[in-house]
């Protein structure tokens, strides 16, 4: 199998994610967006999730129905497939990034046009159906105000939900006033950076091509396999646009996204606003079945390396995750590190289970993604369809090559803590070694050194301290107690 | 009842502190704690590294040395939710009769010995950080709060943003040690604007970490395990101890 492409090309895959966070912590502009944006959401949605009495139920709910539909996966993709075709729509089945990007390439080539509108979308992100497509002599626009930031700043997402959550108001203005005038309407002149006269100048900039555009390109948040119902939500009502004024409608999803009934839908409605935008309900809600009466309809099935993930039976329940991003918000690690030091369109702690499924750990950066967690349980704790991330993380380190220093170093821990005996005789040497450690560690330890200092080593192990006292304390002094 | 003591590979080895601290606290409950001789690590820092096996292996160990016990007391919250949480899914066989005898230790004092009131005297402005395997993994939810409250003398200050990870996370600590140390340095700027002399909680790996950034920094502020604020009598040693090695 080749490699899964996950819209990502560029310097962050070619170094680990420690080597990619190290020089993104460093990057204070950086560090206070991503501290600002993430604890403001976060905030919201802990918020409206305590608003609930029932929310441990509906999430147990989320992960119950997921774990059913992905059991029976075969079996509502076919429904679905039926009631799509039923509804005059035409599906179509991907294997891989390629050959979704050739359907979606041949089907904007037989309409003749060579410009599509885009719903802000994840799996068309994954995919890089952009550049695809350009490829193609076809032009793909952004229309998700943060995506258009993205877009315009010759930029890669770094987050799931806010995809421009690296920038702040004063960058952005700068985009705006640089890049506008080259990708349609410019950006009115003495652009200020108030919220109010950005959105006013994306507005302007994106109404034109809405009006103008025959093409639409979307991904969804959900698929009914019952009535083959798309669904899409969304905040800005850009999205709608794309969905109810283009000739062609052309949706990319992936073979995950789908719930069996209508009566599931409501389940979701409630898990996903309130855990990604920290709204009770999102402004849109848009659904569609089949083709509308003079529109065309198509449906791509993307599969992306999902089926090998559904085979793995730790690591599938990554499968349920419904790309809300509240774990990126909790994660101390990503609002350090940002989106594009985990090198893929999947960042944070899903992206850190997800990448290395998807796409394998081939490289060295997915094989650095499973250690880009402390295990602090944070994203598990919020997630709305309870993956247990950390032990995804888990289960993935337990697959990956470990470097060759540190396979002895663990055989040796190993060695000794099989027989107390190796691990009292270990404990008496550091005893007796314990005036030379240097405060400075050489190698690879100074990782630890380089900002910390090492505790004392005490003279005597605890093992040792019973053995000689039979564990009566009160006579003599304790030379571990206070550090 | 046959109550062990699992002091865990990081207390034996650099904390014994701690352990003695936990047998006087638990003696002066008139509770006979055993030290069963067998015993080596609960194999976390294997299995969250990628070396499952060794981490099976290990497990297997630690069924076998503490089997034959009512109750086994850890003093470690990370070591504790290793066991409860990953034993099961480890070796399921091996550990299923030993797995919920294990009690992390402000669990055994309230919830087995039904006591919230040691005894202890801490005339010390302390704070705590409730460690994300304690918080996330062992839910032990208020229980290390409740029994601080009840030290005579000890004035409880709360630490902004508790339940944020320090950036310990075992070998996260060395693997990605840029992300690490920003972690450890916001959670030292929580800890420093609390005013604490001294920090505690209930695991001495992320203590080590936090700690080794306190001194590094030359804060003055000093790491406690919880065993060892609740060991404290009167004037006793810890106390002395932490009055002589202040700066």
């Amino acid at each position: 199998m080749s490699r899964t492409f996950l819209g990502m090309p560029g310097r962050a895959l070619e170094r680990g994610f420690p080597a990619n966070a190290a020089v993104a912590v460093r990057d204070s502009q950086l560090r206070f967006n991503l501290r600002k944006a993430t604890r403001t959401i976060r905030g919201k949605r802990a918020a409206v999730v305590a608003e609930l009495p029932d929310w441990e139920g509906l999430r147990q709910a989320g992960k119950a129905i997921k774990d059913h539909t992905l059991r029976n996966l075969d079996r509502y993709l076919e429904q679905l497939e039926a009631a799509v075709t039923a509804a005059g729509g035409h599906v179509h089945w991907a294997r891989d990034a390629d050959e979704a990007n050739r359907i979606v390439a041949d089907l904007v080539r037989a309409t003749g046009e060579t410009e599509v509108v885009k719903v802000k979308s994840m799996a068309t992100q994954e995919i890089g159906l952009n550049e695809a497509l350009a490829a193609e002599g076809v032009t793909a626009y952004e229309t998700d105000l943060a995506e258009l930031i993205v877009q315009l700043g010759d930029d890669w997402p770094s987050h799931i939900l806010v995809p421009a959550i690296h920038r702040n108001r004063a960058e952005i203005r700068e985009i705006f006033q640089e890049r506008m005038g080259e990708w349609g309407r410019p950006a009115p002149e003495h652009l200020t950076d108030d919220p109010r006269a950005l959105a006013e100048a994306a507005r302007l900039h994106l109404r034109e091509r809405f009006l103008s555009t025959k093409v639409a390109i979307s991904g969804a948040n959900f698929m009914i396999a019952e009535t083959g119902t798309l669904v899409v939500l969304e905040s800005e009502g850009n999205g709608r646009m794309c969905l109810t004024l283009p000739r062609t409608l052309i949706s990319v999803v992936g073979i995950e996204k789908i719930l069996p009934t209508w009566r599931d839908l409501e389940v979701f409605l409630q898990l996903l606003p309130r855990s990604s935008t920290g709204e009770r309900m999102n402004p849109y809600t848009s659904t569609w079945t089949g083709a509308t009466e003079g529109q065309e309809f198509h449906l791509v099935l993307l599969d992306n390396g999902r089926t090998g993930v559904l085979a793995d039976e730790v690591g599938r329940q990554a499968l349920r995750c419904i790309r809300c991003s509240a774990c990126l918000n909790v994660c101390p690690v990503y609002e350090r590190a940002g989106g594009h030091a985990y090198g893929s369109v999947y960042p944070g702690p899903i992206g850190a289970i997800l990448t290395p499924q998807l796409r394998g750990m081939g490289s060295e950066l997915d094989r650095s993604l499973p250690y880009a967690s402390s295990l602090c349980g944070a994203c598990y704790e919020v997630c709305p369809v309870a993956i247990d991330i950390p032990e995804v993380l888990v289960d993935l380190r337990a697959k990956a090559r470990h470097p060759r220093a540190e396979r002895l170093g663990m055989a040796a821990a190993g060695w000794i803590f099989n027989r107390p005996e190796r691990l009292a005789l270990a404990q008496r040497a550091g005893g007796r070694l314990r005036r030379f450690v240097p405060k400075r560690l050489p190698g690879p330890m100074s990782a630890w050194t380089d900002t910390r200092d090492l505790p004392d080593i005490p003279r005597e192990s605890f093992r040792d301290w019973w053995d000689r006292t039979g564990g009566r304390t009160g006579t003599e002094r304790q030379d571990g107690g206070a550090r | 009842m046959r109550v062990a003591l699992f002091i865990t590979c990081v207390n034996d080895t650099l904390f014994p502190g701690t352990g003695k601290a936990t047998v006087t606290l638990l003696r002066r409950l008139g509770v006979d704690v055993a030290f069963p001789r067998a015993q080596t690590c609960c194999g976390q820092m294997h299995v969250n590294t990628g070396y499952r096996e060794e981490g099976v292996r290990l497990a297997r160990h630690f069924a076998e040395v503490f089997g034959g016990y009512d109750a086994v007391v850890v003093p470690s919250g990370s070591c504790g939710a290793m066991v409860r949480e990953q034993y099961p899914r480890l070796a399921p066989a091996a550990t299923g009769e030993v797995v919920p005898k294990v009690y992390e230790l402000s669990e055994f004092l309230i919830d087995v010995l039904g006591v919230t009131d040691v005894g202890a005297y801490f005339p010390h402005r302390v704070t705590y950080h409730p460690t994300c395997h304690s918080l996330r993994g062992l839910h032990l939810g208020d229980r290390p709060l409740r029994l601080l409250r009840n030290v005579r003398g000890l004035e409880l200050v709360p630490l902004p943003g508790a339940e944020e990870c320090c950036g310990f996370g075992g070998t996260f600590a060395v693997k990605n040690p840029a992300i690490s140390a920003a972690m450890c340095a916001d959670k030292v700027g929580n800890v420093m604007a609390t005013g604490a002399e001294v920090l505690c909680a209930a695991d001495n790996s992320c203590l080590m970490h936090i700690g080794g950034t306190l001194t590094r920094q030359k804060t003055g502020v000093k790491i406690m395990h919880l065993a060892e604020i609740l060991a404290a009598t009167e004037a006793a040693e810890v106390t002395a101890t932490i009055e002589r090695s202040a700066p």
